[in-house]
């Protein structure tokens, strides 16, 4: 039996078993927090609707959400798992057992994957009884909806990883990730078109995955009279996926050598530092 | 020879912590290290496990150098570590049996790997808690299972740092077996860390005191109490009275008490001195040879 291919087996083997724990524990009153919240923000905006259109400001609002779930998934989640991993000892544990970093990184990935999904499907699900508009999206526009989801887990988790990795503790990782993606959000045309803000500001959202993963999701499940509503009235395609690939590529050239050295500094010394640190945190 | 160091040096900034630490272990030895806390006993195992990077010194760890060492090298390792708090959510068979499997391509047919979960977790004590979930067991439960997932690999080398903190006396006294069992059965070789000298006593064919950075002595338990001429203590009862004497050659005090007492001796009682008069004398002679006066403020706790 090849050593990495049974690592990683046993790293996705390990993704679906800490998905199962997941599935099963509190973690999910704050998925359910969070749907209900957006259905909540989705029930006051279906009387509103999109400038120009005849959708409703709910039904453009709803794959907005969705592409930017990807990115928070992405982007969040590994963050926190990893600084927690560094300080309870997963890591460390990782690194005594043969290829045990590989199956731990994949089963990472796998986990971080089918949250993700498991998130979205609470929203899409419940959210698509709520808005009307969406029917029309074909076999394509699930097709492309999958690709951009995909893409967007590819430009956000290794970026997740650089923050776990730099970050001190779980509270660090937390402000690494929520403090920059909070304000990204709120400029990304995800709750309200982004074409009411001013032109410096609509340049700088562009910068950043979140927008362009709203943009992918709306293209693919929004009909295409609703791209009057986008800026340039275009989906821009080939600049979705050209700035996402640009935040992958860069991600997972930078991501190995940060990860690598977090993980070969990490001893059994450093992880009692840390847990004394917690404990004086009174976590 | 499976452990082989030689003026192994380590520094932190300004701060030296190993100054030419030297030392081998052979196949099957259980080697304990002991020394008082902050004496560099962490940052030695760490060191070998290829964790950590030392600032000077040749080390060998089954023939390779630790940080050059690869995956294959790896899984004849075996790490348990002070403190683990990880995958609190899974469960006891569920984690051991996961984390056993990585080993399954290493094992050749005169040492297959892993060793079977179930028979492991009966060995370490943990049957009736398979099923419950790692971070709802007690202290010295957890502890076990670090135990079983430290060897669940057939090591050929075992580091073990302080193995039994929160052991109950039951607990301990089942996992001194399990050790004896492991280095005759299994040929393993185990390098322990402990604070408990009653344990490393018990438990090592020889012990290394680690004190300011160097190794001040090594040998078997025996032949360390031997190194500082026990001063032994004799005590007896003369005439209701209690006395006690202490002495170079008890034999000759006792033979000369005898001798000039034929009556009215009783309760005569010749007391060696323990390994932990030895430790406390061994690392006392140390630090006062030691001429910087703040390495005299080290604290020697046990």
């Amino acid at each position: 039996m090849n050593t990495t291919t049974n690592a990683v087996r046993l790293g996705l083997r390990r993704g679906l078993r800490e998905y199962r724990h997941a599935l099963t524990s509190y973690d999910q009153f704050f998925n359910l927090f969070t749907s209900v919240g957006f259905l909540v923000v989705l029930l006051f905006q279906r009387s509103s609707s999109l400038a120009g259109t005849s959708l409703s400001l709910a039904a453009a609002t709803l794959p907005s959400m969705i592409g930017m779930m990807v990115a928070f998934g992405g982007l969040v989640g590994p963050a926190g798992q990893l600084s927690v991993n560094r300080e309870d000892g997963t890591l460390l544990r990782a690194k005594a057992v043969p290829h045990g970093m590989l199956g731990y990184l994949v089963g990472r990935i796998t986990q971080t994957s089918l949250d993700t999904v498991t998130a979205l499907l609470i929203i899409l699900v419940p959210g698509a009884f709520l808005v009307e508009g969406l029917s029309g999206a074909g076999v394509g526009g699930w097709l492309l909806l999958v690709l951009t989801i995909v893409v967007g887990l590819l430009a956000t988790l290794p970026w997740g990883a650089v923050a776990g990795s730099l970050a001190k503790s779980p509270q660090g990782a937390m402000g690494y990730t929520m403090l920059p993606i909070m304000p990204v959000v709120a400029i990304s045309g995800i709750f309200y078109p982004i074409t009411a803000l001013p032109g410096w500001v609509q340049g700088i959202a562009q910068l950043f995955p979140v927008y362009w993963m709203g943009l992918g999701t709306r293209s693919a499940l929004l009909p295409d009279s609703a791209v009057t509503a986008e800026l340039y009235g275009s989906w821009r395609h080939w600049e979705t996926f050209g700035v996402l690939g640009l935040w992958a590529v860069v991600g997972f050239v930078v991501a190995p050598g940060i990860l690598r050295r977090m993980a070969r500094r990490e001893s059994g010394s450093d992880m009692e530092h840390r847990r004394q640190a917690a404990m004086q945190r009174g976590v | 020879m499976i452990i082989d160091v030689r003026d192994l040096r380590m520094a932190y900034g300004a701060v030296d912590v190993l100054h030419g630490v030297d030392f081998v272990a052979e196949r099957g030895e259980v080697v304990a290290l002991l020394g008082p806390n902050g004496a560099g006993k962490t940052t030695t195992i760490e060191i070998l496990e290829g964790f950590r990077t030392p600032s000077a010194g040749h080390v060998r760890v089954l023939g390779e150098d630790p940080e050059k060492g690869d995956e294959a090298w790896r899984a004849k390792l075996g790490v348990v570590l002070q403190s683990w708090r990880d995958h609190g959510r899974w469960r006891v068979r569920e984690l051991l049996d996961h984390l056993g499997s990585y080993y399954a391509p290493y094992g050749t047919p005169s040492r297959p790997r892993p060793f079977d979960t179930d028979e492991l977790l009966e060995t370490v004590g943990l049957t009736e808690h398979a099923l419950k979930k790692v971070g709802k067991l007690s202290g010295g439960q957890r502890r076990r299972l670090d135990v079983a997932i430290g060897i669940v690999g057939k090591p050929e080398l075992l580091f073990l740092d302080e193995p039994t903190a929160g052991f109950d006396p039951h607990a301990r006294r089942d996992f001194h077996d399990l050790v004896h069992r492991l280095a005759d059965l299994e040929g393993m070789t185990i390098l322990l860390t402990t604070h408990d000298l009653a344990e490393a006593e018990k438990l090592s064919d020889r012990i290394l005191v680690l004190a300011g950075g160097r190794i001040i002595a090594d040998g078997s338990p025996d032949l360390l109490s031997r190194q500082v001429e026990g001063k032994a203590e004799v005590r007896w009862t003369q005439d209701g009275t209690r006395h006690v004497h202490a002495t170079e050659d008890a034999t000759a005090f006792v033979r000369d008490l005898l001798g000039r007492h034929a009556t009215g001796v009783s309760e005569l009682e010749v007391r060696r001195s323990s390994l932990e008069d030895t430790y406390m004398a061994l690392v006392q002679r140390f630090e006062s040879k030691q001429a910087h006066p703040e390495r005299e403020q080290e604290v020697v706790t046990l």
